[in-house]
């Protein structure tokens, strides 16, 4: 738990889309200057609807899509080109945990072989050294060699996710990006699953990028959460106190929404308005439009993210913290 | 829409390019033109002369500019056999061609697609099932074995029909049966197919859901539908009218387009060769763009978009 | 190459050889039988297969089973009827045996069916992954040229290729292995680009696998199937197509012969001794309806999707 391993400098991405055959195309900020940074062993959530970017800045960060502006240094140095050599060696330092676990592994290699595979591509260890450290990760992830000789069809979904883990951890990796990693599961096996990352994790002191919609999840698993809403962070914190305390509008509804032991549904904040659509951003704050305190400088200035006391930033003109600040929209 | 067309028509003219092109690659791999023309024996200064006198002492790309030229302007060649213009020779076989051809496409639309929307709209019923056995049988049994079976039985055992020449009306009715009964069949499976898949569609059951007519159900939203695949196969069959006999001239000794390719095939007759190649190209490209032509019209999405362009 | 491909059609039904397309083979009767173990196989499938099993057999056989040198001559028995005890099937004009004409015809004609359909899959499935890797102009040249391919006769191209180069075998097999490569090159790319866009080949892709790796290791081998089924709709065409060039005396070359060829040469006795024309006249069209019939019911075994 020393310096940062992951700095991620305002990275955008944004894609451009086609409407229709003919249509012109119109660029579509997926991701706008998200700025993280994560320190050795540290977990950090990343919470958004769908269409927030928080898939896409996990990419990034993971090295898989380049940003087209700002950077992403890992340990220190850039990240390599995607498709370089230099990109394929660097991946056995970090890896990707996907949602669909079925998706994500080959239906025709029994899933020993395909947990092998990351030895195999990285040249790690000796054949027999291969064929223990497979049986050692399947031990790890609480399944027995028996799993390894069947196919991903014949396990069920929990069996699955914990054979995508395995895979990752072959290379003792130290950074995994987790994109939904249980959405797809059923509740009652999203909780062993997340236990169980959250177990290896402090065993081997991973650094984890862990994105979910589900705030539940987030919440069991991350020291630091950052909120995302149409491709910016709006609020980041420690994650006990963001949930205790949330002060952005729109982390306030989706604290609200979310049920948890030992409050009252009560006060839950309905969100007005259309579902955020990021090929119609708008103006001023994005969020704006479905905020329930909404000013008229919300709807012409984008807020900062600016700290607001402890390790809390927000980006809320009406949240005001000792070294407050706002910038005039870009 | 304008751009639609400007790409079709852009993707056309790129197919000829690459005919030619394969035309003279083909040409230029086979051996040296001189030698194959003069033949093995002719003196080396003679060689060196034709060489000269023809340009194949030019760098191959100037070669293959200078063939683009010739082909622009018509010249063609003349054949190996007589001396007389390729393009001649095959233009005057055309006629023939067409002789069999146009009544085979017209016999094979006129039975295959009927045929195929019948079976369609009454899945798994005895007719259903005999047009599919007949499909099949078209697509399993090549003409050459089709046209032999017609002579063997109509000519040889019934002695109804001649088995071969062009001297009556009554000659080209084996070559035209043989022609339109294989592509009946494949019309009349592909209809089918395409009718099925329209049926299955789910605007399909809500129309008939909403109480419109049956009847008035196929007519104006399943036939429209499944007109547009069945439309590109027919563009193909009417690619092939020129070269599409091939096979049957000459099991019958049609003296059509097709008889003389596979006859300036034998004799290596290259000039007569190349410009039915080009012809056949020609023929296809045009009619591959008439197709898209016609979707442009048929598909409405293209038409919604084109309204945006 | 051939005989590789031979054994990938045997492993259907019987055992499967060395080598790395075994796997596939392999994999893919596992999993007909998985799918398919409740409904039995229907009986126009298993004469099919009896079908096809025995023309390999034929096919590796011929020179053993036949009666006869398919050249020797029998000047005394010559347009024999079939049915007698020395020529089961009859002779020519020139007193060869029919049968052992046939049985040669028959290993000639699936040499170069399944050697042209071998170079087809391998050419169409190399380009069609080409195209889905690199994308940008190679994409774009793959697919002109496949469209080129699609929209020109291939017997008025092949015809012209023999004008140009003169006639052979091994030319023959590689002029018929240009047949169908669009088919194999579109779906490659279409099942490769989806396949490289989510799922198993990113996720090996984020392992840091090499290109190779992916397309070889993982995508090969989960498109098998579909390209199994498109082999069995070209493998026919292939055979009409030979059979017709042969018949016009353009394809295989006496004294060598082939199916077509012999339909070609029995047309000369049509009317005299039809049986000449109708053995080889009967194996063809079997054949391409028993592979047609294995082929649909493999298609709608494994990949209902594809036309």
């Amino acid at each position: 738990m020393s310096g940062p391993l992951v700095e991620v400098s305002s990275i955008s991405r944004s894609y451009s889309m086609r409407s229709g055959m003919f249509g012109r195309s119109t660029a579509v900020h997926a991701v706008d200057r998200v700025s993280l940074t994560m320190r050795k062993g540290e977990t950090l959530g990343l919470v958004g609807e769908s269409g927030s970017g928080k898939s896409t800045t996990g990419r990034i960060v993971l090295g898989l899509e380049p940003p087209d502006h700002g950077e992403v240094r890992f340990d220190g140095k850039p990240m390599a080109t995607p498709g370089t050599p230099a990109w394929r060696a660097q991946r056995a330092h970090m890896q990707m945990i996907f949602q669909d676990p079925l998706g994500a592994l080959d239906r025709r290699l029994p899933v020993a072989a395909q947990i092998r595979e990351p030895l195999d591509i990285h040249g790690l260890g000796t054949p027999l050294e291969r064929e223990e450290r497979v049986r050692e990760l399947l031990r790890a992830v609480e399944l027995t060699p028996a799993h390894g000789v069947r196919y991903p069809g014949a396990l069920s979904g929990g069996q699955r996710q914990r054979i995508v883990l395995a895979r990752a951890l072959a290379t003792k990796p130290d950074f995994l990006v987790c994109d939904e990693p249980v959405s797809a599961l059923d509740v009652s096996i999203q909780a062993q699953v997340v236990n169980l990352l959250a177990d290896l994790q402090a065993q081997l002191a991973l650094t984890l990028l862990f994105i979910s919609h589900d705030l539940r999840v987030v919440r069991q698993i991350s020291n630091v959460v950052a909120v995302m809403y149409l491709g910016r962070i709006v609020e980041i914190g420690s994650a006990d106190d963001l949930f205790a305390r949330p002060e952005h509008p729109y982390t306030q509804a989706l604290v609200s929404a979310s049920p948890a032991p030992g409050r009252r549904s009560a006060g839950r904040i309905v969100l007005a308005g259309d579902p955020p659509n990021p090929a119609a951003r708008p103006q001023g704050c994005a969020f704006h439009p479905r905020c329930p305190r909404a000013v008229a400088r919300c709807a012409s200035e984008v807020p900062a993210l600016s700290h607001v006391g402890g390790n809390r930033q927000v980006a809320c003109h009406l949240v005001t913290g000792p070294q407050a600040e706002t910038r005039d929209a870009a | 829409m304008g751009r639609y067309f400007a790409i079709r028509i852009g993707r056309a003219a790129l197919t000829i390019v690459l005919v030619v092109t394969f035309a003279f690659v083909v040409l230029r791999l086979s051996g040296d033109p001189a030698l194959m023309i003069l033949g093995p024996e002719a003196p080396p200064e003679v060689l060196a002369a034709f060489r000269k006198a023809w340009g194949l002492d030019d760098p191959i790309w100037f070669q293959y500019l200078d063939y683009f030229g010739a082909i622009a302007k018509g010249e063609l060649g003349r054949s190996m056999r007589d001396g007389r213009p390729a393009i001649e020779l095959v233009l005057e076989r055309i006629p023939a061609t067409l002789a069999l051809t146009l009544p085979a496409f017209a016999f094979k639309v006129a039975l295959g697609i009927p045929a195929g929307i019948y079976a369609a709209l009454h899945r798994g019923s005895g007719i259903d099932r005999a047009v599919m056995v007949t499909a099949v049988a078209g697509f399993t049994v090549p003409s050459f074995v089709l046209a032999l079976i017609l002579v063997l039985v109509f000519a040889v055992q019934l002695g109804w029909l001649p088995s071969g020449g062009q001297d009556s009306w009554r000659h080209a009715i084996l070559p035209i049966a043989t022609l339109s009964l294989g592509g009946a069949a494949v019309l009349a499976r592909f209809t089918r197919s395409a009718m099925l898949e329209v049926l299955g569609q789910p605007y399909i059951r809500t129309a008939s859901a909403k109480g419109v007519p049956w009847r008035k159900v196929v007519t104006s939203h399943a036939l429209p539908n499944a007109a547009i695949p069945t439309v590109t196969i027919l563009g193909f069959m009417v690619g092939t009218l020129i070269a599409g006999a091939v096979v049957v001239e000459s099991v019958f000794s049609w003296p059509g387009v097709g008889r003389l390719l596979v006859v300036a095939v034998a004799n290596r007759d290259l000039a007569v060769v190349q410009c039915i190649l080009l012809l056949v190209a020609l023929t296809m490209v045009t009619s591959n763009l008439i197709v898209d032509f016609l979707y442009g019209f048929l598909d409405p999405r293209l038409r919604a978009k084109g309204a945006h362009a | 190459m051939t005989d590789a491909t031979l054994k990938d059609t045997k492993a259907f039904s019987s055992e499967a050889d060395s080598g790395s397309r075994k796997e596939n083979a392999l994999k893919l009767e596992s999993n007909v039988r998985r799918r398919v173990s409740l409904p039995a196989i229907p009986v126009s499938v298993v004469l099919a297969i009896g079908w096809i099993v025995a023309m390999l057999m034929i096919a590796a056989f011929a020179e053993k089973i036949a009666p006869y040198g398919y050249t020797q001559l029998d000047l005394r028995n010559r347009l024999a009827a079939p049915g007698n005890v020395a020529h089961w099937l009859g002779t020519d004009e020139l007193g060869r045996d029919v049968l052992s004409r046939l049985l040669v015809s028959i290993r000639i004609s699936l040499l170069i069916a399944f050697g042209a359909t071998a170079i087809s899959a391998i050419v169409g499935t190399t380009l069609g992954f080409l195209a889905a890797h690199f994308r940008g102009p190679v994409e774009q040249l793959v697919l002109m040229l496949s469209d080129f391919q699609a929209s020109m006769p291939f017997l008025i191209m092949a015809l012209a290729v023999l004008a140009f180069f003169g006639n052979s075998l091994p030319l023959l097999i590689g002029l018929m292995g240009f047949f169908g490569w669009e088919r194999y090159a579109r779906i490659a790319r279409g099942l490769a680009i989806s396949a490289n866009a989510q799922g198993y080949a990113a996720a090996v892709r984020q392992l840091g696998a090499t290109p190779a790796r992916i397309y070889l290791r993982h995508i090969l081998p989960n498109i098998a199937s579909t390209l199994i089924v498109s082999t069995t709709l070209v493998f026919p065409e292939v055979i009409l197509m030979e059979s017709g060039l042969s018949f016009l005396g353009l394809g295989v070359q006496p004294p060598m012969t082939s199916l077509g060829n012999m339909v070609g040469y029995g047309r000369e006795y049509l009317t005299r001794a039809p049986w000449i024309m109708l053995a080889p006249a009967t194996t063809i069209v079997v054949t391409t309806l028993a592979v047609s019939v294995i082929g649909d019911w493999l298609r709608d075994r494994l990949d209902p999707t594809l036309q």
